[in-house]
């Protein structure tokens, strides 16, 4: 077995290789998002083109680096010049973004994003210039997007495993210190101190301990654990030691969604590299510490990320939440004292242990200390995943980081189904857990999603109810019963039959959901429904008195419109409806029969992206 | 589809209560869903009634309990997507191919699931059909992917 100096001496020549390539090389985001917008045939056109040309350049998949709206993202290092990166490339891209590198020997100016060195490169920005990253402070994602995950010599070459061998030099008491004074806070949600469960778990006298990796991330519309995973699964695992050193675990396990196969993939051809390293199995490094990981594949239930359900689901069991106390830090998996931690807390102790705690509590607020990952997502012009300091205002998320938002502003909604949607009157208060939850959200697990004007803020609770009423357990009958019954109120109001005393309703029973349920999924599944109500009463009014939906979501309260100015008779529309609702000559403005429309958006969507089109086709509100 | 014989699925695990939802999921993925012989055999195996086994496995999203058409389709409703219409893209395939979420079509070539989130929320609204994930979906390019899955 080779020492772990040695492995390093090797990865940090093989890194310091990369950074001098001899020959060119492509880097390509090949993350899931980065798959999921066409990284695949770009790589493969990336391919077909050297192999006519016969030319040699070394191709790396990385993870990805953040502004997803930009995948996919294609990087060119050629020998002497900077890694530069290029934004939205298609298959029919590469040729002459190639062809410019290798035929020309020059940089291609269209799709450019930036470059990547550490000197300047004339005419060529700074990547991290781009407004979507110069806000932002990297340090759980440092090296996502730069390094390629499946190859550990990288992780080893930017410091990789050096925490782990700074904890091996201390007590399990001087690793607590330093996590206490950093003022980490669990990343999945609640934000409970990470020191404090550490110690309960540590202090309780028992032979075997185990440390679970919560990497269930069932709230829809949040993908920064993926991110993470996929991009640097080293510094998740690093972390894993670190924590299972200091509780003195002997057992971990990684509970991983199964919608999640390429961060499953990553993660296991990590754990093969560790066993390598002697970072992992018995007498780690040859310290006293011995420790290995499995990885569990979760089956599909979001009551899953709460504790006591994730050590059911681990035990064969359905995963339903029992009381605590006992707490699992007390009494956990197969009644031993277990430590459960998020993706993110686990991702970030090393940059804790190796920087110091000083170092990581500069960011933050008093309370709130460090950075936090969001996923920025729905109608805000940049989406992707971000990182930045607890504390910073919503406004400089959305606006600068995010870019603004696609129409105008409505609402946040953080904390996913178990948050709420602030309005605009939030948008200068600070991301953190006292303030969010103080405006009756939470902090959650990072998911940021932007609501506008043509969001409905009443579809959307009854969108979030809809999912917690499909998740719980049921278990207990508040949850379970009125979980239901707000989904059917809310269902009347967007079909247009509400009345005014639903409000009401809805909120006794809301309060009744949260008092009565035994988890957390029971006591903040009607978040969304409060917030809503509490500081967008306007818009379910609207939906009440008028029976309309201001937004124009609401399918029973919309009707489709053809402006006739604007209408070219291209029949592109009539082609495509379903119904045959469409009617009219070529050439002339074309008639729709609202009798017959199903209003699948068909129509909606050709008018609007299609070049002989006019954009004539409006959907808006009225019955 | 692998018609691997469940014996040797279950051999490689020891059979204690907790290798049971991986035995469930190595099952289906060999044989694609949970026959009743399978919950069967697994009952012997672990020593677990099958009504426990029918308790755990009905819980968790990912099994089925009938056959799954060949290809499968997923469409993501997650918040980003559903907030960029999600449920349009959903019931055009609800239309064409005339089934419901969770059914196969009638010639079992199609499986039509909704999912919560695939997790590509930057590129609301999203669909997988088998492992290939698109992104920025929209009615129109269903339309056009249907199109050419149905042309021979």
């Amino acid at each position: 077995m080779r020492t772990l100096d040695d492995a390093r001496s090797r990865a940090l020549r093989a890194w310091s290789a990369l950074q001098n390539n001899t020959r060119p090389l492509l880097y390509v985001g090949a993350g899931s998002c980065g798959l999921a917008a066409g990284a695949a045939e770009v790589l493969e056109a990336a391919e077909r083109y050297l192999d006519a040309k016969r030319l040699r350049a070394d191709i790396l998949k990385v993870g990805c680096i953040g502004p997803c709206y930009l995948e996919p993202l294609v990087d060119v290092q050629m020998p002497g010049r900077p890694r530069i990166s290029y934004s939205n490339i298609a298959p029919k891209h590469v040729p002459d973004l190639l062809d410019s590198f290798f035929e020309k020997d020059e940089v291609f100016t269209r799709h450019l994003v930036g470059h990547l060195g550490s000197d300047g490169c004339d005419g060529v920005p700074r990547f991290f210039d781009h407004p979507m990253l110069a806000g932002q402070v990297r340090i759980v994602l440092r090296n996502c997007g730069l390094i390629d995950p499946a190859n550990v010599d990288h992780y080893l070459a930017r410091d990789g495993y050096r925490a782990l061998e700074r904890c091996l030099a201390l007590s399990w008491k001087d690793v607590l210190e330093i996590v206490k004074t950093s003022g980490l806070r669990g990343r999945g949600g609640a934000g409970f101190p990470t020191w404090r469960k550490w110690l309960v778990c540590r202090e309780t006298a028992c032979g075997e301990r185990f440390l679970i990796c919560n990497a269930d991330e069932g709230d829809p519309g949040a993908f920064m654990n993926r991110s993470l995973i996929e991009g640097d699964p080293h510094a998740v695992l690093e972390g894993m030691l670190i924590a299972a050193y200091t509780i003195g675990a002997s057992r971990g396990f990684v509970y991983i969604r199964a919608e999640y196969p390429l961060a499953i993939e990553r993660l296991r051809t990590a754990i093969g590299q560790m066993r390598e390293l002697g970072v992992l199995g018995e007498r780690i490094l040859g310290s006293d510490f011995s420790f290995d990981i499995k990885i569990k594949e979760g089956a599909g239930a979001f009551v899953c990320g709460e504790e006591t359900a994730l050590i059911a689901s681990i035990e064969g069991r359905r995963g339903m939440p029992r009381t605590r106390p006992p707490f699992p830090a007390v009494e956990g998996l197969w009644g031993k004292p277990t430590i459960i931690n998020n993706v993110e807390t686990l991702g970030t102790l090393p940059h804790i242990v190796r920087n110091g705690a000083e170092w990581y509590s500069q960011y933050g607020t008093e309370t709130s200390k460090g950075t936090k990952t969001f996923s920025l997502v729905g109608k805000v012009r940049r989406t992707g995943l971000i990182e930045v300091p607890l504390g910073t205002p919503l406004r400089r998320v959305i606006y600068d980081v995010g870019g603004g938002v696609i129409k105008d502003f409505k609402a946040v909604q953080t904390g996913g189904p178990s948050g709420g949607c602030l309005g605009a009157e939030f948008l200068d208060s600070a991301v953190d857990y006292e303030t969010l939850a103080a405006a009756g959200s939470i902090m959650g697990s990072g998911g940021l999603i932007v609501l506008d004007s043509n969001t409905c803020i009443v579809d959307t609770a009854r969108y979030f109810l809809d999912f917690t009423q499909v998740e719980s357990c049921g278990k207990c009958v508040p949850c379970r019963v009125g979980t239901r019954h707000l989904v059917g109120i809310l269902d009347r109001i967007t079909h247009g039959h509400g009345e005014i005393e639903d409000l009401d309703r809805l909120e006794r029973l809301a309060h009744a959901v949260k008092g009565g349920s035994l988890c957390g999924l029971g006591q903040t599944a009607p978040n969304p429904v409060l917030t809503s109500l509490k500081y967008f009463r306007g818009e379910f009014l609207a939906h009440i008195l008028e029976k309309r939906c201001p937004a124009a979501v609401c399918r029973d309260l919309v009707v489709y419109r053809i402006i006739e100015d604007k209408c070219t008779g291209c029949q592109r529309c009539v082609q495509v409806c379903p119904t045959g609702a469409i009617t009219g000559p070529r050439s002339e403005p074309h008639n729709l029969d609202m009798n017959k429309c199903i209003k699948c958006r068909s129509c909606y969507e050709i008018c609007r992206f299609d070049a002989i089109a006019g954009d004539a086709i409006v959907i808006e509100s009225g019955a | 589809m692998s018609s691997q014989p469940l014996s040797i699925v279950m051999d490689e695990r020891k059979g204690e209560p907790a290798d049971l939802i991986p035995i469930l999921q190595r099952v289906q993925a060999a044989h694609g869903y949970l026959a009743q012989e399978s919950i069967g055999a697994i009952s012997r195996h672990l020593k677990i009634s099958e009504n426990e086994i029918y308790g755990v496995a009905t819980f968790y999203a990912q099994f089925r309990f009938t056959k799954p058409g060949e290809h499968r389709i997923r469409v993501c409703l997650g918040t980003a997507c559903h907030v960029n219409g999600g449920e349009q893209i959903l019931d055009v395939f609800m239309r064409r191919l005339d089934v419901r979420p969770g059914e196969a079509t009638a010639d079992g070539k199609y499986q039509l699931d909704r999912v919560a989130c695939l997790g590509c929320c930057a590129l609301a609204p999203v669909l997988a059909v088998d492992e290939r994930i698109y992104g920025q979906s929209s009615v129109l390019q269903v339309q056009a992917l249907l199109g050419e899955a149905e042309r021979p």
